[in-house]
């Protein structure tokens, strides 16, 4: 098997006057394991039905492997759609299920058999094939559904949340799989899920998408660490988000007027003087100051004078300790609380709620970001 | 109109479409049009058909208001109806309430069952199964001669006659409307109900009728039309002694058919009788506040 | 005794008597199909006879329900219209069902009280003007095709409403799931959407049969001169002939008791295995038509 590119081109589509996606422009590279990640609600299930062709786009054009493929049909087109619900035929065995589009395609009987072996083999599923659907468990009637899928050799696979029924374990164990299967067949994985998790330990990249539109795109790392919009920063892990005025931009670094003070961050953007802003840091770059406070390398090297570095005075307000870490929240009066996390370094339990602190981050762990709508938490 | 080709194809879905326009049409909506355009027209030969007299009027409709007999008839299949159906909702409630709510296991199993085969029975025979009964050779007067209560048979026929074989007939059509409607009711919420003090009465007046509400107007509903519409049971009980003078409406109807031969008066009367039915399932919807998609389930 | 303990024998009672109301014609109606007398009655007990069944009088006319040639046709009339009502029902709703839930909005609920309203009209009435309308557009009188359609008009309802409760738990992305993996809509169809609604199609077709088996109000006013078999019992019931009428009513009540019977089994074992109530809300769709 061999993935295909798909490409989608300005593709917009309206349920009357409600644009469910619009202004998509993607290109899914061929062999690729790509998600798509957003809330609830955001477009997801569109795209999907999109390239699968159970509908037309109202506007913009689709491209698998550069075809256009506008008025070919879910059955002729190259891919193929494990479910979100996995839509199993629960009337049907399990191999009948995996060969059914083989049957459709009039291969015989015994040739179907033997594929579907084959395939259940794939999905660490031997000796199922005489099973009926409702005997399975979650993960089998998963793998089932992508071992159909695969019986029809698309050369693109679209996953619609496959793992979202399974409990904790079993989404951890699957995401191994399906990562495994896509590198053994080599097909093109475009795959959803609201699961940032699921997004970040599979994918080669990764779309973040918001109110059907497409935030970012990139590696799970550029998506985590340089998120492009104040959504991706605030969707995407725990962040403090600062809303501000930039007061000056020079060198990559911006200095921001925000309710807790001017404060300093990078800024590879260079925003305009003057413009509204929003500062983001992660719990995880901030360091406290005072009680409990850090005395590697690192942090040495946070105190040293000549780095730029933002302090804030506050109260701890709450500890919640997680065992490797701690979430603390530091309420300022000024502004507004901050998340900070701490690793356990065997001090935590000289922190004291309602003691004075100081929250520290170097302007470089610290990112200026255009004014926009935050995800609700 | 999309999906339908989305989900059978341009062939299918046009397939679909079009059986289901031609049964709307052909079965339902043409002929219900053509009785009504009928009922506006004068009764005229073949050849006399889209002549100059072929005009349109209300002439049949006049008929039936001018007419004391026909007019006494159709007041009388109307508060007959209402009654049948109040009737059999009382008499039904009870069976339905303890039968979705009470009985358990076998004995609820058993109790449906012996409920369905009357049902199965066809009309005519379980209307005739209360002409034996009434009888002048019937069970009641060979009783009371026995007894020696009377010394001659009684004459039994009339409206009452007719009025005890619609309720025998069409009861189940209300009891299992309602059943449906107090089977899906939560036990806890009578619980509940008991426990905070109410009394059996205020607990069906609360609690159980409000919850049984769409099943009570789907009883009500098929009762009433059953009875305003029913031909079988008239027309066996009449053959009562003293039944004659029990005519309902449909006879009027068929008559006018099948002896006199106006179909024209006969179509003013018969669209008389499905107005009077339109008006009564809407009333219902209204007072029980329920819509179609409870009423034809 | 407590006022539940009084409500409760209350309760005994008036279920008693409702089922003997229920019963108790249909005992005496039965009874008097085996009594010797010429009347059909139970009192005076002249006797136990299987005549009305078999059987000839004093003269040697055959007095007997199996020995009457025109209950015979009659019979045979309403199964060959039993047998039409469900080659047009069962389409007819099939289609309805599968459109209704493809549309959405207004138009739906429009044509959906259309379908159905020939459930809420009288039999009369839907006889009367299929009458009128194959007569006068089509110069087809009362018969035997007349009698199908007429009946399908409401029957045809029904079967709608069993499909649409049988689509109602119908997984749609089945379908998607068919045609994604390259199924055409045909193969779609016959795989995956006719195999779910066969035990649909099965309870449509026995319960058109059925309800077109004792219609009478529609039939009336369709038949022309052709007899069924309800519309000969009326007329026997009309004219009070003899206890030959009791006799079909025995073998009807037969007929009716086995299905319950055995349909009570089958629902006691769903029962077992489901450990639920026994619902016989299946009872309902067992129903006779209305009219
Ligand atoms: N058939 C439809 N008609 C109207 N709106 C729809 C339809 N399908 C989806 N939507 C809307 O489009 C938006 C995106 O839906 P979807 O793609 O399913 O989101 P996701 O899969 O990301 O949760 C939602 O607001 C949803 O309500
Ligand atoms: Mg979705």
């Amino acid at each position: 098997m061999q993935g295909a590119e798909v490409a989608l081109e300005g593709v917009g589509l309206a349920y009357g006057a409600f644009w469910a996606v619009r202004g998509i422009d993607l290109t899914v590279r061929p062999g690729e394991f790509f998600s798509l990640l957003g809330p609830s609600g955001c477009g997801k299930t569109t795209i999907l039905r999109l390239v699968s062709g159970f509908v037309e786009p109202t506007e913009g054009v689709i491209r698998i492997d550069g075809r256009d493929v506008r008025g070919v049909g879910p059955a002729a087109r190259p891919t193929a759609l494990v479910f979100q619900n996995l839509a199993l035929f629960p009337l049907m065995r399990v191999w009948e299920n995996v060969a059914f589009g083989l049957e459709v395609r009039g291969v015989a009987k015994a040739e179907r058999r033997r594929r579907a072996e084959e395939l259940l083999e794939l999905v660490a599923l031997p000796g199922f094939a005489e099973k009926r659907v409702d005997e399975l468990s979650g993960g089998q009637r998963q793998r089932v559904a992508i071992a159909r899928a695969l019986a029809v050799e698309p050369k693109v696979l679209l996953l619609d949340e496959p793992l979202s029924a399974l409990d904790l374990k079993l989404r951890q164990h699957m995401r191994a799989e399906l990562k495994a299967i896509q590198r053994r067949t080599g097909v093109t994985f475009l795959y959803i899920t609201h699961d940032q998790g699921e997004a970040f330990t599979m994918s080669d990249r990764v779309a973040v998408m918001s109110q059907g539109r497409i935030e970012q795109v990139g590696t799970p790392a550029e998506i985590y660490d340089a998120p492009a919009t104040a959504f991706v920063a605030s969707f995407v892990g725990e962040s403090n988000p600062l809303p501000g005025r930039v007061r000056e931009s020079a060198g990559g670094l911006a200095r921001i007027d925000t309710a807790l003070g001017p404060l300093r961050a990078r800024d590879p953007r260079g925003l305009a003087p003057g413009s509204a802003a929003i500062l983001v840091v992660r719990p995880e770059r901030c360091r406290l100051d005072g009680a409990g406070e850090g005395d590697g390398p690192a942090d040495r090297l946070a105190r040293a004078e000549d780095a730029p570095v933002n302090r804030i005075e506050g109260r701890l307000a709450r500890i919640d300790f997680e065992g490797a870490f701690a979430n603390l929240v530091v309420a300022s009066p000024a502004g507004p609380a901050l998340k900070v996390q701490v690793a356990n370094d065997g001090r935590l339990s000289r922190l004291e709620a309602g003691a004075p602190v100081t929250v520290r981050f170097p302007a470089e762990a610290a990112l200026a970001l255009p004014e926009g709508p935050l995800a609700r938490e | 109109m999309s999906e339908l080709w989305r989900r059978f194809g341009r062939l299918g879905g046009g397939l679909v479409l079009a059986t289901a326009l031609l049964w709307a049409l052909l079965l339902i909506v043409l002929p219900q049009l053509l009785m009504v355009e009928l009922s506006f027209r004068p009764n005229l030969p073949a050849a006399a058909r889209g002549g100059p007299e072929d005009v349109l009027s209300l002439a049949n409709y006049a008929a039936l208001w001018a007419n004391p007999l026909h007019r006494a008839i159709f007041w009388q299949t109307i508060w007959s109806s209402l009654l049948v159906t109040l009737l059999a909702l009382l008499v039904c409630y009870p069976v339905a309430f303890h039968l979705a709510q009470e009985a358990r296991g076998t004995r609820a199993l058993l109790l449906a069952t012996a409920l369905v085969i009357p049902f199965w029975v066809n009309e005519i025979l379980r209307t005739f199964s209360w002409f034996l009964i009434l009888a002048r050779n019937g069970l009641v007067n060979r009783l009371l001669l026995g007894l020696g209560v009377i010394e001659e048979p009684l004459a039994l026929g009339g409206v009452g006659a007719v009025m005890i074989g619609m309720v025998y007939a069409y009861v189940l059509f209300m009891i299992f409307p309602l059943y449906n409607a107090l089977e899906s009711l939560d036990r806890n919420q009578i619980e509940a109900a008991r426990d905070l003090g109410a009394s059996t009465w205020r607990i069906h007046w609360r609690v159980v009728i409000p919850h049984a509400k769409p099943g009570i107007a789907v009883g009500c509903v098929m009762t009433f039309m059953l009875a305003a519409g029913t031909f079988a049971v008239p027309q066996i009980m009449q053959s009562l002694p003293g039944g004659t003078n029990a005519r309902w409406f449909t006879q009027i109807i068929y008559s006018y058919f099948f002896d006199g031969g106006d179909w024209n008066r006969g179509s003013a009367y018969a669209f008389a009788l499905l107005l009077l039915c339109i008006v009564f399932v809407m009333a219902t919807m209204r007072l029980f506040r329920v819509g179609l998609r409870d009423i034809a389930k | 005794m407590s006022a539940r303990g009084l409500l409760r024998l209350f309760t005994a009672l008036y279920l008693a008597l409702f089922f003997a109301y229920l019963f108790l014609p249909l005992v005496f109606m039965v009874a008097a199909a085996f009594n010797a007398s010429r009347f059909p009655t139970m009192l005076p007990w002249e006797g136990f006879t299987l005549q009305w069944f078999w059987g000839f009088d004093a003269r040697g006319r055959p007095t007997g329900l199996f020995q009457d040639a025109r209950m015979a046709a009659a019979l045979w009339n309403s199964i060959l219209i039993g047998a039409g009502v469900i080659l047009l029902s069962v389409p007819l709703g099939l289609a309805g069902a599968l459109l209704l839930t493809s549309l959405q909005s207004r138009l739906k609920g429009f044509l959906y009280a259309v379908l159905v309203s020939p459930i809420l009209t009288p039999g009369v009435i839907l006889g009367i003007s299929t009458l009128i309308f194959w007569q006068r557009a089509f110069e087809v009188g009362g018969g035997l095709f007349l009698a199908v359609v007429g009946q399908s008009t409401f029957i045809a309802s029904y079967c709608m409403l069993l499909f649409m409760a049988r689509l109602e738990r119908f997984d749609r992305t089945l379908e998607e799931a068919a045609l994604d993996l390259g199924a055409s809509h045909l193969q779609m169809v016959r795989r995956i959407l006719l195999p779910f609604l066969r035990p649909a199609i099965l309870s449509a077709a026995l319960i058109a049969f059925l309800q077109s088996f004792e219609n009478y109000n529609t039939t009336l006013f369709v038949i022309g001169a052709e007899d069924t078999l309800t519309i000969n019992i009326a007329t026997r019931v009309r004219l009070g002939l003899t206890p030959a009428v009791n006799a079909i009513g025995v073998l009807f009540i037969a007929a009716t008791v086995l299905a319950a019977i055995g349909w009570a089994v089958l629902r006691r074992r769903e029962v077992a295995v489901r450990r639920e109530r026994p619902v016989p809300a299946r009872a309902q769709r067992l129903a006779p038509a209305a009219g």
